[in-house]
């Protein structure tokens, strides 16, 4: 074995464990700050008695379902697909997370240890699990295949509740899904790259497209809460509706399998909202981080990283404990006649923008990136007095009196 | 219609985006609000949420200066008992004093009305301002004379028609 598929290997094997423990302890961490957040918005305090303020509290509800019965719908289940729904809603949620980069690159190394001689890196050392050059295109692939463990466990289940979460989980997904992938062609549009590191630079180099797309940004965030389940949206768990929907007749660790997969979705949407729309790892108002990589450099885009990914997942919290469930109809109706038209005719005129200054001679700089903020600010401004008031969106009880 | 309800006019568009963003304000304001929660092992009671001095829950039986229970074995707590769940073997010595040879009552027939205590001349048997009952046999709910005494919970008030609010 040669001096760099050594270093190569251990470089890969250590990235692939740190970002799996990561994201497993991490949606630990989710869930106890859910719990504990809508506790005090709710003006109680939540769990805090196992551990330290109760950060233990997902550990051991993790050991009690693994130690819990598990049982299985006698009449009308399908053994084979319930048992493998989870898993297959479970492996997508890790999955898509390895292709956002997460910290600044690591310079790389040649060194010699005892026993396995020499190992050698050559370049940086990218912290992404795999910098594939589909990045973004990865991301959607495996988040949708998220779906089937839904639709699977709905069906194989053999209850008509959790056939209807299953049903409308996929009806759901397919639909915001679009929506979502069509938002997103806008920042592919101004990096002309689906690669995400390269999308970070391009943020680097002008401004964060959260300004330079802020219209993409707003849809991409609704589409966002469709994609993960989350109230406004949760319409496939329903409790009131639907008695959790999909996962209706799952219990101990198989449960938990849904429940982690619905956690490490929406910590991976988290980052990759800060990924495409808010610079990533990007240091704000500084450059030092895009210089020669450092490993002080690393640590501290990757703590910048984490707060930006943590202030989306609290977002999300925020939203749920906040908003009430939208009703079926409502959310098809805001998904396709909205949702895609709004995205569709953002692509139009961002395709327009960006050929019109590529045709100019500009470069995606500073000067581009504020030519594409002035153009946002004015379609933002026709979006909002367009939602607002009722002049887009409609409530039945309006439509209504208008038809009377 | 109900009487007395009004109906509220709705205004014609409802703004979406204004009701979204107030209603994450009042989220975010509660967060930092003081919380309600009792932490109920350490803390049993804040102000304003204590147990009422009225509070009628599990037996206590007062006792005399020597040690021995105040009843006299008269008969009327299981007479007045509505759920029968008193038993009293009334027993005398030399002197003339009668005294309960078994007195036991069981919690779990108990309705805890507190008509025993109401009823007792002697203000031997109380009920108590006291909730914290688990045992782990359902045998161990049945309390015997000793266990009513060796009660130390404060016993209950009642309710005092002269005074209806506990004033």
């Amino acid at each position: 074995m040669s001096a760099e598929l050594k270093g190569f290997l251990l470089v890969a094997i250590l990235k692939i464990v740190v970002v799996f423990t990561a994201i497993n302890v991490g949606v630990m961490m989710v869930i106890w700050a859910e719990r504990r957040i809508s506790a005090w918005m709710q003006d109680r305090l939540g769990p805090n008695r196992v551990g330290p303020q109760g950060l233990l509290q997902s550990l051991a509800d993790g050991v009690k379902n693994i130690m819990k019965e598990e049982t299985t719908p006698v009449r009308g289940a399908d053994r084979t697909l319930f048992y493998l729904a989870p898993m297959m809603s479970f492996v997508p949620a890790l999955l898509t997370f390895c292709v956002i980069p997460f910290a600044a690159p690591l310079p790389g190394f040649d060194v010699t240890w005892p026993l396995v001689g020499r190992l050698a890196y050559t370049g940086d050392i990218p912290m992404v699990v795999a910098d594939l050059p589909i990045g973004f295109l990865f991301i959607l692939a495996v988040s949708s295949l998220g779906v089937y463990g839904i639709v699977l466990a709905g069906w194989s289940s053999g209850n008509k509740y959790a056939l209807l979460g299953g049903v409308r989980s996929s009806a759901q997904m397919i639909s915001y899904e679009i929506a979502l992938g069509l938002s997103a062609v806008s920042v592919l549009l101004v990096a002309g790259n689906v690669t995400l590191s390269s999308v970070i630079t391009l943020q680097q180099q002008s401004v964060w497209f959260v300004f330079a797309l802020t219209v993409g940004f707003v849809l991409f965030l609704i589409s966002a809460f469709a994609e993960t389940n989350r109230l406004p949206f949760d319409l496939p768990e329903a409790e009131a509706e639907l008695i959790t929907g999909y996962h209706t007749e799952y219990s101990s660790m198989k449960f938990s399998m849904f429940f982690i997969a619905e956690y490490a979705a929406l910590m991976t949407m988290s980052a990759l909202i800060a990924t495409l729309f808010f610079g990533g790892w990007d240091v704000p108002f500084t450059t030092w981080d895009e210089g020669p990589p450092s490993v002080l450099g690393t640590l501290v885009t990757g703590a910048v990283f984490f707060v930006k990914m943590n202030a989306f997942v609290f977002g999300y919290i925020w939203v749920r404990w906040t908003l009430p469930r939208f009703r079926f109809d409502q959310l098809m109706q805001l998904g396709w006649k909205v949702m895609i038209p709004l995205a569709l005719g953002y692509i139009v005129i961002i395709a327009t923008v960006v050929y019109v200054l590529g045709a100019m001679g500009w470069e995606v700089r500073l000067a581009y990136g504020l030519a594409l903020f002035a153009v946002n600010i004015v379609l933002m401004v026709a979006l909002l007095w367009g939602v607002d008031r009722g002049r887009l969106l409609v409530g039945s009880r309006q439509r209504a009196r208008m038809a009377a | 219609m109900a009487i007395g309800v009004t109906v509220v006019r709705r205004p014609d568009g409802v703004s979406y985006l204004r009701a979204t963003l107030k209603g994450m304000a009042l989220t975010f304001g509660h967060l930092f609000q003081r919380k309600v929660t009792m932490q109920y092992p350490e803390e049993k009671s804040q102000p304003g949420y204590a147990l009422s001095s009225r509070w009628r829950g599990t037996h206590r039986m007062l006792t005399d200066e020597q040690g021995r229970a105040k009843c006299v074995a008269c008969g009327l707590c299981p007479q007045i008992c509505p759920a029968n769940c008193i038993k009293l073997v009334p027993g005398e010595d030399e002197e003339g004093h009668r005294y309960p040879l078994i007195y036991e009552i069981d919690e779990f027939r108990c309705v805890f009305c507190g008509y025993c205590q109401e009823v007792c001349p002697e203000e031997a048997i109380h009920v108590g301002v006291h909730y914290e009952n688990a045992e782990y046999d359902r045998a161990r709910f049945v309390y015997d004379l000793e266990r009513l005494c060796a009660q130390t919970h404060p016993v209950s008030s009642l309710w005092d028609p002269s005074d209806p609010r506990g004033e």
